[in-house]
């Protein structure tokens, strides 16, 4: 069993001089943000690219993994020459607050305690996530980034970041995302955290106190949640009704259909390489994002909502926006992107819209596919035209 | 660039003047956009209903959304583009009225382009061959064809009357031919091959 704490002591990260006073009211002490960079940064600190990263990523975006030795989520789209061109741009890919891979998160321990934090960890938010990357630019001293990228939540992340300070990027490109999470997508997670809560090596969150993990509820949520990544007809592409091994039926209950297989190997490998806890609360993270509903003061702790349009929210706006979104994606269905497009429209916003022809379900944005990767890379090419950078 | 675009596009483009804000609705693989905002420094917008053209836009640095214009349009607000560019897309709209109103509510003047269904070619063509015309203008079979709602300069005039819509300027073009001409005319919508209209709201 891999410990998760020990395996990324070792990994970049950047200590957050302060304390991090979050939406719910709580404070993170001076959090951790583990983060890779690729590529330099220019003199005047214009060619600053941010990558978030979707639910379970990490910071490896265009690199090894240092855990599974896998390539990085994003290694077709960013590298010397390529969409995100690191011969030009100077690329900050972070792992977010609350993620597994050395920020700071319920698998990290403590400074009060001394323990493991488990699910005494505040619970954050997608606001929380970027406003704890706005500290790391700060450290870069990047004003302004040229451009943010993300896909699924970090989609999220970066369009809360086009909300928050549209001072501090010039463009964002959220790739199939959403501006809220959807009563079925909650629904979902909510099947996830049961499991992972269920499980009796949860130990009521204290598991990493009590030197266990609750592998068997993770790897199940993991299971649930790969389908909706997917599509059907991915699924039945590659899969079928094939079986396993048998000629025929085994007639008991073991894993007949590769594709029970596929799903047990898919749970029992993020195991490896993620938290529980962290699980619920990026879950958690996730389910209460929506871009029009915010607590009127997140100061004075009290909770009333107070709700805008999309238009209200991105009235003030100074930001490119260029959305990708793919047609079989049914966690983030290409209309939801086309709800923000119309509202930016509407109050006459520079946006792009492509909705790509995929058949790989959400998933499609980790997939290199080439129309992503060209229109990632003709937008960026004219902002950083516009923005005087040579990018030839 | 000017050299290889459509005699049309280069119509339209002489029409439009430097710095203006322009919608370009079918923008196709962004030829027009890319050119005036290289050469007149425009604020250009686009729409294209096809994923592979849309993404040619984005790589030539546009910003051009997907999608049916027919359903978008209505989401812009008055006023917000000097021009809205229809090049060769009405007649493969559904409901050409609409979209001429839209266009003059999201724009302060509309730019067409159409192919012209009145040209002698194609009315020998038909008359002769009994098969629905092919021209450098109407490039495709018609079962193929994304055209619906196809006219002639003289249709297109009695429907601007109609909706109480000025023509501004006109020009027939056919081959590499460009000329002014007045939209009634019955020569013109005898030997023009396409036109291209400038129109605007009457007050």
């Amino acid at each position: 069993m891999i410990n998760l704490h020990e395996a990324t002591k070792d990994f970049q990260k950047y200590q957050l001089p302060y304390d991090l006073n979050l939406v719910s009211g709580k404070i993170l002490p001076k959090p951790h943000i583990a983060y890779e960079t690729y590529g330099v940064l220019n003199i005047n600190k214009t060619n600053a690219i941010l990558v978030c990263h979707g639910f379970t990523g990490d910071q490896f975006a265009a690199s090894q993994h240092p855990i599974t030795k896998k390539e990085g989520w994003w290694q077709g789209l960013i590298g010397s020459g390529k969409a995100i061109d690191t011969d030009h741009y100077f690329v900050i890919s972070t792992n977010v607050i609350g993620g597994a891979m050395g920020s700071t998160s319920p698998c990290t321990i403590n400074p009060n305690t001394g323990q493991f934090y488990g699910v005494d960890f505040p619970l954050i938010t997608i606001t929380d996530m970027m406003n704890a990357q706005l500290g790391l630019l700060d450290y870069f001293g990047i004003d302004t980034l040229l451009c943010a990228v993300g896909g699924s939540m970090g989609g999220m992340q970066i369009l809360e970041l086009a909300r928050l300070a549209t001072d501090r990027v010039k463009a964002i490109i959220p790739i199939a995302c959403s501006w809220r999470h959807s009563a079925q997508n909650i629904a979902f997670n909510e099947i996830g955290r049961r499991a992972v809560m269920s499980d009796p090596d949860w130990h009521k969150g204290d598991y990493l106190n009590h030197n266990l993990k609750p592998s068997r509820g993770l790897s199940l949520a993991r299971m649930v949640a790969h389908i909706t990544y997917m599509s059907e007809q991915s699924l039945q592409q590659k899969f079928g009704r094939n079986l396993q091994t048998q000629e025929f039926f085994s007639y008991n209950l073991e894993p007949d259909f590769q594709v029970e297989n596929y799903l047990q190997y898919q749970g029992t490998s993020f195991v490896e390489r993620f938290d529980a806890n962290c699980y619920l609360y990026l879950t958690r993270a996730l389910d209460y994002f929506d871009l029009t509903t915010h607590s009127s003061d997140p100061a004075s702790h009290n909770n009333i909502c107070n709700k805008k349009s999309l238009r209200e929210v991105f009235q003030h706006t100074k930001t490119k926006f260029c959305f990708i979104a793919f047609t079989t994606d049914w966690l983030f269905p290409p209309s939801e992107s086309q709800d923000m497009v119309r509202a930016l429209n509407a109050i006459d916003c520079d946006v792009s819209f492509v909705v790509i022809d995929s058949n790989k379900g959400h998933d499609s944005f980790l997939l290199d596919h080439p129309e992503m990767l060209s229109a990632v890379k003709g937008f960026l090419n004219g902002i950083a035209k516009n923005e005087g950078i040579a990018c030839e | 660039m000017n050299n290889t675009m459509r005699t049309d596009l280069q119509e339209i483009a002489r029409l439009i003047k430097p710095q203006s804000r322009v919608l370009d609705i079918g923008a196709g693989d962004g030829t027009l956009l890319a050119y005036l905002k290289q050469k007149k420094d425009i604020k250009g917008r686009g729409i294209e209903r096809k994923q592979s053209r849309v993404s040619e836009c984005l790589a030539k640095g546009l910003s051009v959304i997907q999608g049916n214009a027919e359903d978008e349009l209505c989401e812009y607000p008055d006023n917000s583009f000097d021009y809205v560019v229809l090049s060769r897309t009405l007649p493969a709209t559904h409901n050409p009225v609409d979209m001429i109103r839209q266009i003059l509510r999201i724009g302060r003047c509309g730019i067409i382009s159409m192919p012209n269904f009145g040209y002698w070619r194609v009315r020998l063509h038909l008359l002769f061959r009994g098969t629905m015309p092919i021209t450098t203008s109407l490039d495709a079979p018609w079962y193929d064809t994304e055209n619906i709602h196809l006219c002639t300069i003289k249709d297109f005039h009695q429907l601007t009357q109609k909706m109480n819509i000025t023509i501004e300027q006109c020009y027939a073009i056919t081959g590499n031919d460009i000329r002014v001409f007045k939209p009634n005319s019955r020569y013109i919508n005898m030997m023009a091959e396409e036109a291209v209209f400038m129109i605007r709201d009457r007050f």
